[in-house]
């Protein structure tokens, strides 16, 4: 049952990057692109996208638990963090080089052409190698 | 453009929704980065299958609009370098910051989670100087 919602809530959102346009990587770089001929779609998706889920996280406060069990996320955590500012620089420089994020790479498989899978190829290696780098960034950090 | 805009926001909404049913129903935050990251270096293995369901949606539903959104473009470069670079910062830096565009800016910014904030700052200002960089001053892109 869980992973039948799974499969509902991935679809939703992958046919919602398809037909919002975020899966055109030239309206993502329209976008960032704030000195050339600027799209501001991508505020309307984000818009959008914000307005059921804060309807969802309100729902959350007034129900024990999720409907198939188990428990809600915990409340964020409120420390930032060297590696939130560092991760998210480096992956604001990728988004704005290829155009892509995570979500619409996948949304995309089956239309983006060999150019998508070279990019996820390396986005997956890169997600492999996260978690050395992590490691390494934050001894590296507490010696100092 | 209108029309885009009203596409932008129609299918905004779908994600929103997406999101919604995996966290009211699952219990679950819509990140695609932590979704995938997961799955690659095993963190994620007592609820692999959940993960592996989730994505199969988004891969396969676009499939089943082809007939109705018609053939897209994705404008993808053919630049094999750029296309590498771009893969591996985003790999990278959405699992050293936990988050990428739906974990971070969908569901961050909706609880109005600092981090989910400040991340999106940061990766916007980020992209938008890439663009800057490598599209008016270099030419790359």
């Amino acid at each position: 049952m869980r992973n039948l919602f799974a499969l509902l809530a991935g679809g939703l959102f992958g046919a919602g990057l398809m037909i919002s346009g975020m899966t055109d990587t030239a309206k993502v770089q329209g976008w960032l692109d704030v000195f050339g001929d600027w799209d501001p779609t991508l505020a309307f998706v984000m818009g959008g996208a914000i307005l059921p889920m804060t309807l969802a996280w309100t729902l959350t406060r007034r129900r024990a638990a999720p409907a198939l069990g188990g428990a809600f996320p915990p409340p964020p955590e409120p420390k930032l963090g060297h590696n939130l500012v560092l991760g998210s620089v480096l992956f604001g420089m990728g988004w704005g080089l290829a155009g892509l994020c995570p979500g619409p790479a996948i949304a995309a498989l089956s239309y983006g052409g060999p150019g998508l899978y070279i990019f996820v190829a390396a986005m997956l290696l890169g997600m492999r190698a996260a978690p050395r780098l992590r490691s390494r960034l934050d001894r590296a950090l507490q010696a100092e | 453009m209108e029309t885009d805009w009203i596409m932008g926001l129609l299918g905004g909404l779908l994600i929103g929704l997406g999101g919604a049913v995996f966290l009211l129903v699952n219990g679950r935050i819509m990140g695609a980065s932590g979704l995938i990251g997961g799955l690659v270096d095993g963190s994620g293995k007592s609820n692999a299958l959940e993960r592996l369901s989730f994505l199969l949606g988004v891969a396969t539903l676009p499939v089943l609009l082809w007939p109705l959104v018609g053939p897209i473009d994705t404008h993808i470069t053919t630049n094999l370098a750029v296309l590498a670079a771009a893969g591996l910062l985003v790999g990278v830096g959405t699992r050293l910051a936990n988050g990428c565009t739906s974990g971070h800016g969908v569901c961050g910014i909706s609880r109005l989670s600092l981090r989910g904030i400040v991340a999106t700052a940061f990766y916007i200002g980020a992209g938008g100087l890439t663009v800057v960089l490598f599209r008016h001053l270099l030419g790359v892109i």
